[in-house]
């Protein structure tokens, strides 16, 4: 695989970010959940985890002017659960995505860097984990220990590293054969230093774009392990919100703003995160696109040469 | 290099990873603190004699495995125990002769619940695949066909959107819509008491239970299959074959069919192959979402109702049948890819 | 010209113009005012340095062009009909069947997944549909056998070739239409000089036999003088000098032209000293405002600097862009 050296100073990066209204798509999106879930006690209207009194009434309470969201399956009110659920989403996201990373990034720099029978082993470790289906053993896991917030932190966290591993073993292996790198070995330089001056930078871009992937995925699957019924019941969360509509009648009642919404705001994050990956890959790794089938293009103009007026 | 070693090395990684599995699977269960047995066990209203009834029962006054000197609660058993009396042994014994346990819950053999689950899995993952692999082909290389037109970028919007969808999520819309406005049934594989039937009203009336499921799965899989199948062909376009083909008068239908369609199934099966745990991890929810009876809904009931030899056993079907999926796809990749052939 | 002595040609190409538009606002002149005539049984040489836009051209012929490509100006007259009036269905038909080519380096120029057969069979039955399959497998074992390639291996993919004989398979490909021409973009390049010998040979076999016409893309001038009936000399996109092989070894009026031939070791005279031509081609979005060729002309004048020089015709089929021949006839 041949990898397009991707531009390294931070400078030339935010250069070519400008233009690219894909990730500033997505840069957008993920504010507006971080300012969502760092500010929600001031922006919601209603604490989730205060004590409240309720009758039938207040159950499944359609959209009004006290509830714009209506309310859940305990008279709670949907919209504030909605704006605490991005912490939940938010932190297991960012954490357990720096653990996947970390684990990925040892993993994959020392299979690329050493190769040989550690690479084999290393590499065949991650077949074997690439091949184990994610969601299930995350399930097991979970249901076997605890589902404390930090414990799905954790198995989301060291489930998720395979993608990376792959992927800087092979930045790795294309990094080491490079001329600056024989010539620090040539000079003299050790392991350790070649590995953290002229290999991790080249691999770092990687990395950071691969890890927005990373991240996305891991608040798919929080969402996915709460919905199941593994959610750390003392946080409020999307997928856990999905769980009590779905599982205590909220079909029934007809009630789509509590199905609906936090549905919603799964897609709204993990969109942006999708739009912010495809627009840092572009800016890492782009691709010509000019080829032998495009279509529609006029290729004979008559008149004068280079007169300027070509159909497209 | 010649296709039976190829196929030999698939199929001896492909055993590896099982056993692999299969150990895992053993130690998990036996080692993580939610001890399925113990927590039967601890049951207060139980008296002494009745906990070490259901030990024994459960084997689990046994070492779990020898060699490892007792490292209390783990109970590890000294050298000098049978290796073959641990409960290692007792496990692996069991499972060759396809013993997986009985149900906490249903008192019933694991592994006869198991094996209807299993048809239903298959029915369900297979027609959703069938028809994304399908549909996500033949898409993919249209909007590559169309890059950077209208119609290229819908589709990529499309794609991206699809990918973020949680897979349960697009499920309970589905049923909300599908059972509000069209009337489909959204529980289960047949109308109660509709198993009794045969044939084709029996297929009807499974066919009808299918739509919801497979076109969540559908969907889902569509989003991702289109995605690479247009980057794919793509990059096809510009090899040096597609100018050749162009430059030997072949119409662009014909290009499109003979060259680029037949080059993009390679890494279209690779991708197939990879994504098999992300299918599972959909087909898990969607059966949680609409009472499939398939193995993902054991799963998720043997989780809720703390049935753990249930889960321990779905689990690992569900891995085993991964791996083989795996090694199904790399059997065909051999027959795609000429290069893995004659001398 | 054509008239009772001279036969029509084959193929007259006249006042070709080729621009690349990489984006909106840039316009690359690729090749510019470029004619030439092709014979029956004529072996024409196309010679120039790396990007003076031969294989731009030769892909214009075909109407093959990159996206970015575009033909300006000009006709090319195959049997008389204008190939840039045809459209792109009509065009299809004429590919191949008529005039085929094989690419430089054909590497990957062969779909790896399908077979050698399968591949020369296609360009037969893409233009002669109802060809019965025994038919088909015999014309295709016949143009293997013929390019030295044993009709076994028809059934083998296109990696277990090697280069040479990937390259062999493109010819015999090339001719399984029997087109009455064919354009090898440097066929020989990457091969050892045995098959470099043994195609070249072929080639001109196949000339004589069938009154196949071939254009020949190289920069190897001793293989355009061993083989070739007609040369035409390009720089930076235009005709430098264009001629019968007679005239361009023996007699040529282009400085470039002159300076090229200088710079081929001449076997007769071993101890002359090679004279190679200081610089490099212009950029083509850098081009001079004169002359293409006069920061590297030793002859050239104040004029040079200015204008650019017109082709000028000398006599039947000689041409040279220079104006040191204006007024010559």
């Amino acid at each position: 695989m041949d990898y397009y050296v991707p531009p390294t100073g931070f400078k030339s990066v935010l250069l070519k970010l400008r233009g690219n209204w894909l990730a500033w798509a997505g840069i957008v999106m993920l504010l507006t959940t971080v300012i969502l879930a760092v500010f929600a006690p001031r922006i919601a209207p209603y604490d989730p985890y205060a004590d409240i009194k309720v009758s039938i009434m207040d159950i499944y309470a359609p959209p009004s002017a006290q509830h714009l969201l209506g309310t859940d399956d305990a008279g709670r009110d949907v919209l504030s659960n909605f704006i605490y659920g991005a912490r939940v989403s938010l932190i297991v996201g960012f954490f357990a995505a720096f653990i996947s990373v970390v684990i990925g990034g040892l993993i994959g720099i020392s299979a690329g860097f050493f190769g040989g029978k550690i690479e084999l082993i290393l590499m065949r470790f991650t077949d074997i984990m690439l091949v184990i289906p994610d969601l299930p053993l995350a399930v097991v896991l979970v249901a076997l220990t605890s589902p404390s917030l930090g414990n799905i932190i954790f198995v989301i966290g060291i489930l998720g590293w395979t993608t990376t591993a792959r992927l800087v073993r092979s930045q790795t292996l294309s990094v080491k054969e490079r001329k600056f790198v024989l010539r620090a070995r040539a000079i003299g330089s050790g392991n350790a230093h070649i590995i953290r001056r002229h290999i991790f930078p080249l691999v770092l871009p990687l990395m950071v774009a691969n890890s927005v992937l990373v991240i996305s995925l891991a608040i798919l699957e929080e969402s996915t392990l709460s919905f199941l019924g593994l959610g750390d019941p003392t946080m409020v969360s999307w997928g856990q919100m999905l769980n009590y509509a779905f599982t205590r009648g909220g079909v029934s009642s007809g009630a789509w703003w509590a199905l609906v919404m936090p549905g919603l705001g799964i897609v709204w994050v993990v969109l942006g995160l999708t739009f912010l990956g495809h627009g840092l890959e572009q800016i890492f790794n782009p691709r010509l696109e000019a080829h032998h089938l495009s279509v529609g293009k006029n290729m004979v103009v008559r008149g004068k040469e280079g007169a300027g007026d070509v159909q497209p | 290099m010649k296709r039976y070693k190829y196929l030999i090395s698939k199929v001896l990684w492909a055993s590896l990873s099982i056993v692999f599995v299969m150990i895992l699977n053993f130690f998990l269960f036996r080692v993580l603190p939610g001890d399925p047995a113990r927590a039967g066990v601890k049951d207060p209203r139980l008296t002494a004699e009745a906990q070490d009834a259901i030990r024994v029962r459960f084997g689990l006054d046994k070492p779990v495995i020898n060699c490892f000197e007792s490292i209390n609660p783990l109970k590890f058993g000294s050298c000098l125990v049978n290796p073959l009396d641990t409960q290692f042994f007792i496990y692996a014994g069991n499972l060759l002769q396809g013993d997986l346990g009985t149900s906490y819950h249903t008192n019933r053999p694991v592994k006869d619940m198991i094996g209807e689950s299993l048809v239903n899995t298959i029915i369900l993952i297979g027609f959703g695949q069938m028809i994304a692999i399908f549909l996500g082909m033949a898409l993919g290389l249209i909007a590559a066909w169309k890059a950077n037109t209208a119609i290229d970028f819908a589709t990529l919007g499309f794609c991206l959107v699809a990918w973020s969808l949680p897979t349960f999520w697009l499920g309970i819309v589905l049923l909300f819509a599908g059972s509000t406005w069209l009337g489909l049934p959204v529980v289960g594989k047949f109308t109660p008491g509709g198993g009794l039937a045969t044939g084709l009203p029996l297929f009807l009336d499974v066919g009808k239970h299918l739509i919801l499921p497979t076109l969540t799965l559908s969907v889902i899989m569509l989003g991702e299959y289109m995605l690479i199948m247009r980057s794919t062909s793509l990059e096809i376009f510009s090899e040096d074959y597609i100018l050749t083909a162009k430059a030997k008068g072949l119409k662009t239908f014909y290009i499109l069919k003979d060259h680029v369609l037949r080059n993009a199934m390679l890494p279209m099966v690779t991708i197939i192959a990879l994504n098999l745990g992300f299918t599972v991890a959909g087909a898990i929810q969607i059966e949680s979402v609409f009472s499939w009876p398939g193995l993902g809904l054991s799963i998720f009931e043997a989780v809720g109702r703390r049935d753990y030899p249930m889960l321990q056993g779905s689990f690992l079907m569900i891995a085993i049948t991964v791996i083989f999926a795996n090694l199904l796809a790399e059997l065909m990749y051999s027959y795609l890819d000429p290069r893995v052939q004659a001398i | 010209m054509s008239s009772p002595k001279n036969p029509p040609a084959l193929l007259e190409v006249r006042n070709l113009s080729v621009e690349f538009m990489p984006n909106k606002n840039t316009h690359l002149k690729a090749v510019q005012d470029v004619s030439f005539s092709l014979h029956e049984g004529e072996l024409l040489g196309l010679v120039g340095e790396s990007g003076c836009g031969k294989t731009t051209m030769m892909l214009s012929l075909l109407r093959l062009l990159p996206e970015a490509g575009r033909i300006t100006g000009g006709k090319i007259l195959y049997r008389n009909q204008d190939l840039l009036d045809l459209e792109e269905s009509q065009m299809s038909d004429y590919r191949w069947k008529e005039i085929a080519i094989i690419f430089q380096g054909a590497m990957n120029a062969l779909n790896p997944v399908r077979t050698v057969h399968d591949q020369i069979a296609e360009a037969i039955t893409c233009h002669e549909l109802k060809t019965p399959k025994e038919k088909l497998d015999t014309r295709v074992n016949d143009l293997l056998e013929m390019v030295g390639i044993p009709a076994s291996r028809g059934s083998q993919y296109p990696f277990q070739f090697s280069g040479g004989m990937r390259q062999r398979v493109m010819i015999a490909m090339a001719l399984a239409c029997s087109p009455s021409i064919v354009i090898a973009d440097e066929p020989t390049t990457a091969l050892d000089v045995m098959i470099q010998a043994q195609i070249l040979e072929l080639l001109q076999e196949l000339s004589r036999q069938l009154g196949l016409a071939v254009i020949l893309v190289t920069h190897d001038l001793g293989v355009v003088a061993e083989i070739c009936d007609h040369v035409l000399v390009m720089y930076a996109g235009v005709t430098a000098e264009y001629g019968d092989v007679d005239t361009i070894y023996n007699h040529p009026v282009h400085p470039y032209t002159q300076n090229l031939i200088k710079a081929f070791p001449n076997l007769a005279n071993p101890l002359d000293s090679l004279i190679s031509i200081p610089g490099y081609p212009p950029r083509l979005d850098a081009l001079p405002a004169g002359c293409r060729f006069e920061p590297r002309c030793l002859k050239a004048f104040d004029r040079c600097k200015i204008d650019q020089p017109p082709v000028y015709e000398l006599k039947d089929r000689h041409q040279a862009s220079c104006f040191l021949v204006e007024g010559q006839k």
